[in-house]
């Protein structure tokens, strides 16, 4: 048997983790995690006053700026939202996607963004297949880059129109948050959380609010280590026990294109996971319905569900584009923190 | 050939068991005399290199780089891979075979020695394990090894096949050759591009796990258990995970020719210093765990890791400059080795001065049988680093002679700072 070490050997000096690489622009939102409860509280409101704007008015807040949408992947809800929420703000968008720009020539990512920095762009929202490609936009071009999705990573304006639907029915009448706002909620999601960055992005800002997140899903799709990533985040692998517990209820798609030769056998996923109307009226009859979109009727859903009454999905698409006027209001206009 | 007299220094030569205040004159590329402390300066025909308040070491030996030539030039090449070498205070270093094409012959491992390359320190070849590193066809190591090749390995294609590595430890024990091993079962990591663990999960990266490396460590050493009476010699490349250490261990006990190699990133850094996508903390094997960094400390102190080794790996900036899951894998390590070792291993972790310069000089040497290096006797090579062992200096990228600045160390402080670095009596390097 090999002895124990000497305390000594446990307690030695090492080098110490980065903390962070280098600095943000202070409009920039690449993560839950750049913004303090107090900045979430700010966008949340920020987000129902701008709703609640005269449109003429609103649209001079961002007047003639410019935005680019930089996407490498498809997306309906997301690239729609962003372009319509800058839009109802006035500025100028353009669209730049992988299938139809130099990017299917070769371009790298740090060149097409010096690219849309050198045309004008003053933003740029961007959606990547790359965990961490909105890190290396924002290093290359020094501009306020908002986080529209990258790889399994983080996609943070749909964790703040996730919370801006949940306080609607949980906490209605309240505009802003504290840290123990959702105090007493148990927020479940279940599905592919492994490949999810709506899950990942969540996890991080729930809990900062108060709630108790609640994962579920087979082990392929949900490790153990998931648990590990951050306070306030629990497993429950029963999803009737998840249901039974949960105030909320976050659906997600199993993301076939991310699966990498993950074999999973969908039927016996659909028995053990499908959300339908007996198990909801069984196990959480009050329950807020969540789904980032897009659903899969039939598959994690059924379309009982998605169209019944505890379904807030389609408030959820609206919600994020009072959430995405906000955070371009802020991206243009957050003060350059003293960046080169 | 110039003569050459170091002077006034303190010799430090663990090999020899030599720990003194030594003049060392150095004669056509070789140690011609070793004297009490003052007694060579008037040598005749001497140049003398004042050495007081320095210490005086067996040049350094790096058994694992990645020199770039033939074939990718734009990263490094064999003159400025060696010029970094020499900054560093290498004398020697091992170069891979994963160039372009392939070393897997006669011809690039003579090439790569060629005086035309112009090394400014010793270049050995580690030849291809299997014809350009497919893992089907051996090659031939007795030809190989007449050309100057030290070692054979798929280096970054581990031989995955068990009868293929048997056959490799076999052919290889037969001619005297080391087998390298990058430990990796290629089958776990597919996609992968850091350790698996939380930090992954949270980062959205696939996840490297500990146990492709270990069990690729475990299933090799079966092989050399069954082999046992041919010999054959296994060495464990850039070790990271404790479970891989831990089978080392157990072989060692058992009997077996069985050696291993640390880099210093892997007792120095752990999957946090992945920070934010920071391509600079991607190589392969990954960062890990702050448990398996402190099992390489560990290791180190007792005495089961055999040597240091850079895995001194340039990439083109632009390479590294793209999505963390796109970015090569890789640092360099050159320049850096020895102001780590010197800060951490033997500043912080109090390991004596000699075991830290043996483990970057004297068992690199034994362990790939280079005769003559590693030591500083009468007759051995005339490979020497003189550094300053109390001087701090901070690291800068920018001021690399490599041609690859791709490393996590820029701005790091160092401690102990090369003054010459001299290869078969030639100065090669000289520092402020």
């Amino acid at each position: 048997m090999k002895p124990a070490l000497p305390t000594t050997r446990r307690q030695r000096s090492t080098p110490p983790a980065p903390t962070s690489l280098f600095p943000y622009h202070p409009g920039s939102l690449l993560s839950v995690l750049d913004l303090t409860v107090d900045g979430v509280s700010r966008l949340l409101i920020r987000a129902t006053e701008l709703d609640n704007m005269d449109p003429i008015v609103r649209d001079h807040i961002l007047a003639k700026r410019r935005i680019a949408l930089l996407f490498y992947e498809s997306s309906t809800r997301t690239r729609t939202s962003f372009e319509l929420a800058c839009k109802a703000l006035g500025a100028d968008t353009t669209l730049v996607s992988s299938l139809s720009s130099s990017i299917e020539k070769g371009e790298s990512l740090k060149d097409t963004g010096l690219t849309l920095r050198a045309l004008g762009a003053e933003a740029i929202i961007l959606r990547h297949n790359s965990s961490g490609a909105a890190w290396l936009l924002e290093e290359s071009t020094r501009l306020p880059v908002i986080n529209a999705g990258d790889g399994m990573h983080e996609h943070p304006t749909q964790a703040l129109l996730d919370l801006r639907t949940i306080l609607t029915h949980l906490r209605p009448g309240l505009a802003g948050v504290k840290p123990d706002t959702l105090a007493g909620v148990t927020v479940m999601i279940t599905g592919d959380i492994l490949h999810s960055r709506v899950a990942r992005s969540n996890m991080q800002l729930l809990p900062r609010v108060g709630a108790r997140v609640l994962l579920c899903g087979p082990k392929e799709l949900l490790p153990e280590q998931a648990a590990r990533s951050g306070p306030g985040i629990e497993i429950e692998r029963d999803f009737d026990a998840a249901l039974a517990q949960s105030q909320a209820v976050m659906m997600l798609r199993i993301q076939a294109e991310r699966l990498a030769g993950l074999q999973l056998d969908l039927d016996e996923y659909k028995a053990n996971y499908q959300l339908t109307g007996q198990r909801l009226a069984t196990h959480a009859p009050a329950a807020v319905v969540l789904h980032p979109g897009p659903i899969i009727r039939g598959m994690e859903i059924t379309a009982g569900v998605a169209d019944g009454v505890q379904s807030a999905i389609l408030e959820q698409v609206t919600n994020g584009l009072a959430i995405r006027m906000a955070v371009m209001e802020r991206a243009l206009t957050a003060e350059n923190g003293g960046r080169a | 050939m110039t003569t050459l007299a170091i002077c006034g220094g303190r010799l430090v030569d663990p090999a020899a068991g030599v720990d003194a205040a030594k003049d060392i004159l150095l004669i056509n590329g070789r140690v011609a005399e070793i004297a009490g402390s003052g007694k060579l300066k008037n040598a005749e025909g001497a140049e003398v290199l004042d050495a007081a308040g320095l210490v005086v070491a067996p040049g350094l030996i790096d058994i694992h780089v990645h020199l770039r030539e033939p074939g990718q030039a734009y990263k490094e090449t064999i003159a400025t891979g060696t010029a970094a070498a020499a900054a560093g205070g290498f004398t020697s270093v091992a170069a891979m075979p994963n160039t372009t094409p392939v070393n897997d012959s006669v011809e690039v491992t003579r090439w790569m020695q060629a005086p035309e390359r112009g090394a400014q320190v010793r270049v050995f070849p580690i030849a291809a394990a299997t014809r350009g590193s497919k893992g089907e066809v051996i090659n031939d190591y007795a030809a190989l090894k007449s050309a100057g090749a030290v070692a054979v390995t798929d280096d970054g294609r581990p031989i995955l096949k068990d009868g293929m590595m048997r056959e490799t430890l076999a052919a290889a024990a037969r001619v005297g050759l080391t087998v390298i091993q990058h430990a990796e079962d290629t089958r776990m990591t597919q996609g992968a591009s850091m350790n698996l663990g939380p930090v992954s999960f949270k980062l959205g990266l696939r996840g490297m796990p500990p146990e492709a490396e270990s069990s690729m460590v475990e299933r090799d050493i079966r092989l050399v258990t069954e082999l046992r009476d041919s010999h054959p010699h296994l060495h464990v490349a850039h070790t990271s995970t404790a479970a891989a250490l831990a089978a080392v261990r157990q072989a060692r006990r058992n009997g077996l020719r069985v050696t291993c190699e640390v880099a210093p990133h892997h007792f120095l850094l752990t999957e946090e210093h992945v920070g934010l996508y920071n391509t600079h903390a991607k190589m392969n094997p990954p960062l890990r765990s702050a448990a398996d960094r402190d099992a390489m400390i560990d290791a180190i102190l007792d005495g089961v890791v055999d040597a240091i080794a850079t895995d001194h790996a340039p990439h083109a900036m632009h390479e590294k400059e793209v999505e963390f899951e796109l970015a090569p894998n890789g640092i360099t390590g050159l320049e850096t080795a020895l102001g780590l070792c010197l800060r951490w291993l033997h500043g912080e972790w109090k390991i004596p001065m000699g075991r830290v310069l043996s483990l970057l000089s004297a068992q690199p040497a034994a362990l790939l049988g280079l005769k003559g290096r590693g030591t500083l006797t009468v007759g051995s090579f005339g490979d020497v680093v003189v550094f300053d062992p109390k001087a701090e200096w901070t690291f800068r990228a920018t001021e690399s002679k490599s041609k690859a600045k791709n490393t996590p160390f820029d701005g790091w402080t160092m401690q102990g700072k090369v003054r010459w670095t001299i290869s078969e009596g030639r100065v090669v390097y000289a520092g402020q």
